[in-house]
């Protein structure tokens, strides 16, 4: 675990806080992410306990998780179930972060806000709704935060184009193939190249 | 009464737009607006190889560009489990401190001016056009740097880059002197500042505040000590911790902080010079990073590793990776995920205005409506950054 | 050379005969040929020129020594904006020192940044809010035709909201290119024509160079 995740000499390590967390909920399905290139400590954690979690990891005084560093949405088209919301906490007293991951299904994803346990969560889950159209449910305020509010569509998703516009060059816009006459005052006279 | 505080504003640092229900002078409810420079950077990201959406970052929080490019970078060599040398390590320090005292410098100038003091902003713009004539020699650009590559740097520093950076940062506590002599005790600053938009400790830890927004409040919290990245805990340099919370701490905070940004720039120059004013630059790893030009001429693995790097980019592992640095506005940080492609699945940026900005309605609601400026002042936000 | 500039006391009327040299240039033919028939004709005390011409000089001369743009800085290019307000780069030099912070008091638009699908509408409005004479810039390649950013959110261009008589391309612009741009907004101001109820007057053409 490097220096940026968990300082040297900290009290508090994920694995130890995923021990506390699996303490405090012994029948959740909870589930450590597989992968050599996860680097950080990431656990999935069903919808429905997401807030009892979330509290815990927050009051708890060996854990101390009082920051929400930030929630943001993943799309992984064409796997199923296709969104992941990650929430990353960070606990200053112990300087030691923790990554939490909700997976959500194609039709209709849904999940309950954690802006009542860390009022920052707020606009980070307006954006993550204004990009993927992830609904939280409980939300104060669940409107489109970037995007214009009468925007259609959820850009972010892996099937929203780009929205990549052509660039009108010469080659590619036919009726423009004559550059204008008075450039050709601009040019310059041809230069004669000699090889040293 | 509404009124609209709208995306064109000369004292809204940007394109954002407020909209303040007002009582006389009270400010009743305070509801901040974005999107209006809404670029799709991340979703830009994933049609782009992780070098190429470097450029995009110095995009993000313009008025420090070499941070940015310094989060993404550390967040792709996480993800490839590669650390950069210890003189790129160095350089990188000094370059962001520089950014610091440059970002700082514009905070104050334009601070300042929407207070009311006009020549400071003239005397932190002079200074900050030393730190792009730094810039310049180094990259070529003068703000929009894109210095930094995934295990090193665009090319070695030129030669003389250190005298300049040293003459620079020996000047500059004099200058800080005059910004703090023209400021600090100056009762019109105090008035404007002091107990205004004041933010408690418990409010900037719930609502995620980082960076000099959070220590104003009196946490001691600062990703370079903390959570160390880029050799930081090698470094000799203080934390400056506001008490009260309000603008006037914010601003000690961050003027405290070009002192010591200047200090931690000493440190790093004479380490550079130890370790040679010209030298490596680059990561030898050439499965990630490009291979020096000398050896791709002469070594046939060089070459082919050369070519699949421009060519495709380079490949990381399937997997994920966050990291975070203490920007001049706050904690900054890049979350990748690959698919074992040379783009990446997915890129967010974790920005500190776009969370900072949220404490804004608790600092102003009550408050008198000329009070709003001086909050989104200290705040000090950078709309490129929040709207990505 | 006092007929380079465009000087509206320019003699009209056709070249008199001269008696000292063999050919006859016509007018204007050489560098020193009017500057002498100007001091005859001074000397002889008429000086000929159009009032159209003298009064579009004026109104011009005015205008361009005295745009003052509005305060609309979107991005980064915004700083470099703010850079040739600084004492480096001093912009206050060309007249343009008061940035208005209202549409109705400004004749320039700078365009400094990437205009967003959500600014479009407002950057379309401030542009209608301000008063005639007024002209626009495009900084920075972002502004002018949509820069790095080809996606859903960036308009690809500002021209296609408002009218742009300078585009100065960069990413950003150094303040150099954006005052260039200014100066090259000034000579299309002098050599525009100027409206005074129904009547048009044009600017006196250059001699020797096609439209600005």
């Amino acid at each position: 675990m490097d220096t940026m995740t968990v300082a040297a000499g900290a009290t508090l390590t994920p694995e130890r806080a995923e021990q506390r967390l699996r303490e405090g909920f012994p029948g959740a399905p909870l589930r450590r992410q597989e992968g050599a290139a996860v680097r950080d400590h990431t656990l999935i954690v069903p919808a429905d306990h997401l807030v009892e979690i979330c509290t815990f990891l927050r009051d708890d005084p060996e854990m101390d998780f009082a920051i929400l560093s930030w929630v943001g949405g993943v799309d992984y088209l064409p796997r199923q179930p296709r969104f992941e919301v990650v929430y990353h906490l960070l606990s200053i007293a112990h300087h030691c972060r923790l990554v939490l991951k909700v997976e959500l299904p194609e039709e209709n994803p849904q999940v309950p806000t954690v802006s009542g346990v860390w009022p920052t969560a707020n606009w980070h889950e307006r954006e993550t709704y204004d990009f993927y159209g992830i609904q939280f449910t409980g939300h104060p305020d669940l409107t489109r935060i970037l995007l214009p509010e009468a925007w259609v569509g959820w850009p972010l998703r892996k099937d929203s184009p780009l929205g990549y516009q052509e660039v009108a060059f010469t080659h590619n816009t036919p009726e423009r193939t004559v550059p204008d006459p008075d450039l050709k005052k601009l040019a310059p006279k041809k230069v004669k190249y000699r090889a040293h | 009464m509404t009124l609209n505080m709208g995306p064109q504003h000369p004292s809204t640092h940007g394109v954002l737009r407020v909209v303040l229900e007002l009582d006389g002078e009270t400010v009743v409810k305070a509801k901040p607006i974005i999107g209006y420079l809404h670029t799709g950077m991340e979703k830009q990201a994933e049609y782009k190889t992780y070098t190429q959406s470097i450029p995009q970052t110095d995009r993000m929080d313009y008025l420090a560009p070499m941070s940015n490019n310094l989060a993404l970078c550390l967040a792709a060599e996480k993800l490839l489990d590669i650390e950069a040398p210890a003189r790129v390590q160095a350089i990188r320090v000094l370059l962001t401190e520089l950014t610091r005292i440059s970002a700082h410098c514009v905070w104050l100038g334009t601070h300042a001016l929407d207070i009311g003091a006009m020549t400071v902003f003239f005397y932190c713009f002079r200074e900050r056009e030393k730190v792009l004539s730094i810039y310049d020699m180094v990259c070529g650009a003068r703000m929009t740097a894109s210095y930094f590559r995934v295990g090193g740097l665009a090319s070695d520093i030129p030669l003389g880059l250190l005298d300049k950076c040293e003459t620079f940062v020996d000047e500059m506590p004099a200058h800080t002197d005059e910004y703090e002599a023209l400021l600090t005790k100056n009762p019109i600053w105090l008035a404007r500042t002091r107990e205004v938009a004041p933010l408690s400790r418990r409010d900037a830890l719930a609502l995620g505040a980082t960076g000099p927004t959070l220590r104003g409040s009196g946490v001691k919290w600062d990703l370079r000590k903390d959570l160390p990245y880029c050799g930081y805990d090698t470094y000799d340099f203080e934390v400056p911790v506001g008490q009260n919370g309000d603008a006037y701490d914010r601003y000690q905070v961050r003027v405290q902080e070009i002192r010591q940004a200047t200090r931690i720039a000493k440190q790093a120059i004479e380490r550079i010079r130890a370790m040679g004013e010209q030298g490596e630059y680059r990561l030898r790893d050439y499965k990630y990073v490009l291979p020096a030009k000398e050896e791709v001429k002469t070594s046939m693995e060089a070459l082919i590793h050369h070519f699949k790097i421009v060519a495709h980019g380079f490949f990381p592992p399937v997997g994920e990776a966050y990291a975070a640095i203490e920007a001049p506005k706050g904690e900054l940080g890049f979350y990748f995920v690959s698919d074992g492609t040379p783009r990446p699945w997915r890129m967010k940026v974790r920005s500190p205005s776009f969370v900072n900005l949220q404490t804004l309605p608790t600092m102003v609601e009550g408050r008198l409506v000329a009070d709003v400026i001086t909050a989104i002042g200290s705040l000090d936000i950078v709309l490129g950054e929040i709207d990505r | 050379m006092a007929q380079e500039k465009d000087n509206p006391f320019r003699v009209l009327g056709p070249a008199p005969v001269r008696p000292a040299e063999s050919t006859v240039k016509p007018v204007g033919a050489g560098p020193g040929d009017t500057d002498e028939l100007i001091r005859e004709e001074v000397e002889r005390g008429v000086l000929f020129t159009t009032v159209g011409g003298m009064v579009n000089w004026a109104v011009n001369q005015a205008r361009a020594n005295a745009i003052w743009p509005l305060g609309f800085g979107l991005a980064c290019c915004a700083i470099e904006m703010m850079a040739i307000v600084g004492p480096r780069f001093d912009i206050s030099r060309f007249g343009a020192e008061v940035f208005r912070a209202s549409p109705r008091q400004a004749d320039l638009m700078i365009v400094a940044g990437r205009v967003s699908v959500k600014m479009a509408p407002v950057v379309r409005q401030l542009y209608e809010q301000m008063p005639d004479p007024k002209w626009v810039i495009s900084m920075g390649a972002c502004a002018s035709c949509g820069g790095v950013f080809n996606n859903y959110a960036i308009v690809q261009g500002v021209d296609k909201i408002v009218p742009v008589d300078v585009y100065v391309p960069g990413c950003p612009p150094r303040p150099e290119a954006l005052i260039h741009g200014i100066m090259k907004l000034q000579e299309k101001i002098l050599a525009s024509p100027v409206e005074v109820g129904s009547l048009t007057f044009h600017a006196r053409k250059k001699k020797g160079r096609g439209a600005a």
